[in-house]
C-alpha cells in the first residue's frame, strides 16, 4: 500500500439530525439502510482525487469522524477532536433549534485545546465570527438534512451559513440522487474537500485571495487588530 | 358576591400556573426540539395547572381562605377536569401519535384505529380495578369514586416506586463512602486505548477502500481482455479480494463494538473523576453530610414500612398532632393546640407540596432528556403528562394521612368513601419492594476500583 496522505474532517451536530446517514451516503454512494444512534464515534473513509483533471492530481484519504451528539457524553467527546483539519456541521432542516445549536458545537470544537480536563461552558453570546477566522482557519461546510420532511407552510431560512460566509448543502440523506456525480451538491462537496487538503498540505503556496476570498485580512494577525486600509 | 371574588382568585392563580407550566415546557423540557403540534404543549400545561390548583385548594383549606362552599365547588370541578384529561383526552392523543408513527398504517384508518385502541384502554382500565379491595360495595357503577380509586392505585404505585428508588439512590450518589477512586491517569489510559481501537478501525477501512478501488480498476481493465486463458490461470483472484473484504468487515464490526464499550467506560470513569473533584468542594461536603442524614431517614422509613406490613398496623395519627402531643406531654409546653396545629400543618403540607412538585418535574426532565429522540418526543411528553396527572391525584389521597382530622373532611367529602387504609398499605408494600430492588441492583452494579499497574 503506497503511502497515501490523509485529512480528518469532523462531522458535528445535535443528536438525531442525520450525521451518520450523511457520512454513509457520501462515503459509500448509497443510503444507509438502518441507522442507529451513534455511541462514541463512527469513522468512514473515502478516497478523493485532489485537483482532479489537472497535472497535480493526487489521491488523498478523507476520514469522516462522526461524533455522537447526545448531551450526556459531552465530557468524553473531546478525545476525538484532535487533530482536525475541517468541519462539517449538520443540522436538521425541520428543527430550527438544531441550527441554533451549531454555534455551541463550533465553540466546543475550538475550545478543545484550551482545557482537556474541564470542558468550558463559555457563553456563546460573546462569540465573534471574525475572531474565529483569525485564529484557526478551518474550512467549514454546513449541511441541512431531512429536506423532504420540511413543512411547506413554514419557511426555513438558515442564517448560520451566511453568517460565516460558508457553503450550505440541503439534502435528503435517504436518496442518493442528491449527491450524484456532476450535481451542484457534489461539486460543492468536492470543492470543500480540496480546500481542506490545501489548508493542510499546501497552505504555503496559497495566496491571500484564495484563502480569504475578497476580505483583505492578514492571515497572521486577528482581524480585529488590522486596519482596513493596508499600508 | 363572595363566590364571584373566589372565582376571580382561583382563575387568577390558574392563569399564573398555566403560564408557569408553559414556560417550563418551552425552556426546560423541549429546549432542543421544535414544537410541531400545539396540542401536546396544551395538554401538558393543562395537567400541570389543574394539579397545582388542587394543591392550592388544600392549602386554602388549611388556612381557611375563601368560602367553604366555593372551595367544595372548585374541588369537584378540578377533579372532574383532571379525570377527563387523564382518562379521555391524554390516552386518545397518545394512541393517535403512536399509530401515526407506525409506517404501514394508511392515513384514513388512523382515526378509527385510535378510537378502537382507546376503547380497549378503557376496558383494561376498568378490569384493572377489580382485584383490589378499594371500594365499599355500596357505590354505584359509574361514579367518581370508581375512577378515582383506579387512578389512585396506579398513581400510588408510581409514587412508591419513585420514592423507594430515590430513597436508596440519593445516599448512594452523594456519599463519599461509595465513590471509587479514579485518578486522571486511569481516565487517560482508557482514552488512549479508545483511540488505538479507533485507529485500527480507520486502518482497516482504508484497506477495504483500496481493495474496492483495485477491484474496480481490474474490472474496468479486465473487460476487454476476457480471454479464457486469463480466467483459467487466475480463477480465484476476484474471489480472494471479496474474501478479504468480508473478513475485514467482520473485524471492523468487532472493533467498532469494542470502541463503543471503551467509550462508555471512559465516559463513566470521567464522570466518577468529576464527582471526586466536586466532592472536595464546599458544596460537595455539604451534600455528603446531608446524604448521611438522609440515609438514616431512609433506613428508618424502610424499617417502619416492614413493621407496618408485618404487624398489620396503619398509622392513625398524623405526624402534626402526634408531634404536638409529644411536645405537650413529655416536654411540658403549653400552647394553643388549634392555632399551632394549623400553622404547623400549613408549613408541613406546603413543604411536601412544593418538594413533590419540584422533585417530580426534575425527574421528568432528566427522564425525558435521556429517553427522547426527535421522533418520539411528542409521545414521551404525553406519557409523562399522564403519569404526572395520576401522581398528583394519588398524592392528594395520601396527603390525607398527614393532615389533622379537621382538615381531612374536604378530601373525604369530595373523593367519597374510599378505603384509604388500603392505599397506605399498598404504598408501603411497593415502597419496600422498590427500595429492596434498588439496593440489590446497585449492589450488583457497583464496580470495584480498577487500578492498572504500569
Amino acid at each position: 500500500m503506497t503511502a497515501i496522505d490523509r485529512v480528518r474532517i469532523m462531522v458535528l451536530g445535535d443528536s438525531g439530525v442525520g450525521k451518520t446517514s450523511f457520512v454513509h451516503l457520501t462515503a459509500n454512494n448509497e443510503p444507509i439502510r438502518s441507522p442507529s444512534w451513534t455511541v462514541g464515534c463512527s469513522v468512514e473513509v473515502k478516497l478523493h482525487e485532489y485537483k482532479e483533471g489537472t497535472k497535480e492530481q493526487r489521491t488523498y484519504f478523507i476520514e469522516f469522524w462522526d461524533v455522537g451528539g447526545s448531551n450526556n457524553h459531552r465530557n468524553t467527546r473531546h478525545v476525538f477532536y484532535n487533530p482536525c483539519h475541517g468541519v462539517i456541521l449538520v443540522h436538521d432542516s425541520t428543527n430550527r433549534k438544531s441550527e441554533m445549536n451549531l454555534h455551541k458545537w463550533l465553540q466546543e470544537l475550538i475550545n478543545r485545546d484550551v482545557n482537556s480536563t474541564v470542558v468550558s461552558s463559555a457563553s456563546v453570546d460573546e462569540y465573534d465570527p471574525e475572531n474565529f477566522f483569525g485564529s484557526s482557519q478551518m474550512p467549514i461546510l454546513v449541511i441541512g438534512t431531512k429536506v423532504d420532511q420540511i413543512d411547506e407552510r413554514k419557511s426555513v431560512i438558515g442564517t448560520f451559513a451566511s453568517q460565516f460566509g460558508v457553503d450550505e448543502i440541503v439534502l435528503d440523506c435517504r436518496q442518493a440522487r442528491y449527491l450524484a456525480a456532476g450535481s451542484s451538491n457534489a461539486v460543492k462537496l468536492s470543492r470543500f474537500y480540496d480546500k481542506v487538503i490545501e489548508m493542510r498540505y499546501h497552505s504555503q503556496n496559497m495566496s491571500f485571495r484564495e484563502m480569504f476570498g475578497s476580505n483583505t485580512v492578514s492571515p497572521v494577525l486577528p482581524s480585529k487588530f488590522y486596519s482596513p486600509h493596508q499600508d | 358576591m363572595t363566590f364571584l371574588q373566589d372565582t376571580i382568585v382561583v382563575l387568577l392563580s390558574q392563569v399564573t400556573f398555566f403560564v408557569g407550566a408553559w414556560i417550563f415546557f418551552v425552556k426546560q423540557l423541549f429546549k432542543d426540539y421544535e414544537v410541531r403540534h400545539i396540542m401536546v404543549q396544551l395538554i401538558f400545561s393543562i395537567t400541570l395547572t389543574l394539579s397545582c390548583t388542587m394543591f392550592e385548594l388544600i392549602i386554602f383549606e388549611i388556612l381557611e381562605l375563601l368560602d367553604a362552599s366555593s372551595r367544595y365547588f372548585y374541588w369537584c370541578l378540578m377533579l372532574y377536569l383532571l379525570l377527563f384529561v387523564v382518562i379521555v383526552l391524554n390516552p386518545f392523543y397518545i394512541a393517535y401519535y403512536c399509530i401515526s408513527n407506525i409506517s404501514f398504517v394508511k392515513p384514513d384508518y388512523i382515526k378509527h384505529l385510535t378510537i378502537l385502541v382507546w376503547i380497549i384502554f378503557i376496558v383494561i382500565f376498568w378490569k384493572f380495578g377489580d382485584p383490589f379491595p378499594i371500594l365499599s360495595p355500596k357505590q354505584g357503577v359509574l361514579s367518581m369514586e370508581q375512577l378515582v380509586s383506579r387512578i389512585g392505585v396506579i398513581g400510588v404505585t408510581v409514587m412508591a416506586l419513585l420514592s423507594g428508588f430515590g430513597a436508596v439512590n440519593y445516599p448512594y450518589t452523594s456519599m463519599a463512602y461509595f465513590i471509587r477512586e479514579v485518578s486522571i491517569t486511569d481516565v487517560m489510559n482508557i482514552e488512549k486505548r479508545l483511540m488505538q481501537a479507533m485507529d485500527m478501525v480507520v486502518m482497516k477501512k482504508k484497506r477495504i477502500a483500496i481493495a474496492k478501488r483495485q477491484s474496480l480498476e481490474k474490472i474496468n481493465e479486465g473487460m476487454p481482455r476476457r480471454s479464457g486463458l486469463w480466467s483459467m490461470i487466475y480463477p480465484g483472484s476476484n474471489n480472494r479480494n471479496q474474501e478479504n473484504i468480508s473478513q475485514l468487515k467482520l473485524e471492523i464490526a468487532g472493533l467498532e463494538e469494542l470502541s463503543r464499550q471503551l467509550f462508555l467506560e471512559a465516559h463513566e470513569n470521567r464522570n466518577m473523576f468529576e464527582r471526586i473533584e466536586w466532592s472536595k468542594t464546599w458544596k460537595g461536603i455539604y451534600f455528603n453530610f446531608l446524604g448521611y442524614i438522609f440515609s438514616v431517614y431512609c433506613t428508618w422509613k424502610i424499617f417502619i414500612c416492614t413493621i407496618n406490613i408485618v404487624f398489620d398496623r396503619v398509622g392513625k395519627k398524623d405526624p402534626v398532632t402526634r408531634g404536638i402531643e409529644i411536645a405537650i406531654h413529655w416536654m411540658g409546653f403549653n400552647f394553643d393546640v388549634n392555632f399551632w396545629s394549623q400553622q404547623v400543618s400549613f408549613y408541613l403540607i406546603g413543604c411536601i407540596v412544593v418538594t413533590s412538585i419540584r422533585g417530580l418535574l426534575l425527574t421528568l426532565t432528566k427522564f425525558f432528556n435521556r429517553m427522547s429522540s426527535s421522533k418520539s418526543s411528542n409521545i414521551i411528553v404525553l406519557i409523562l403528562a399522564q403519569i404526572m396527572g395520576m401522581y398528583f391525584v394519588s398524592s392528594v389521597l395520601l396527603m390525607r394521612m398527614n393532615m389533622p382530622p379537621q382538615y381531612r373532611t374536604i378530601i373525604t367529602q369530595v373523593l367519597g368513601d374510599l378505603q384509604f387504609n388500603f392505599y397506605h398499605r399498598w404504598f408501603d408494600v411497593i415502597f419496600l419492594v422498590s427500595a429492596l430492588g434498588s439496593i440489590v441492583t446497585l449492589y450488583l452494579a457497583h464496580k470495584q476500583p480498577v487500578h492498572e499497574n504500569l
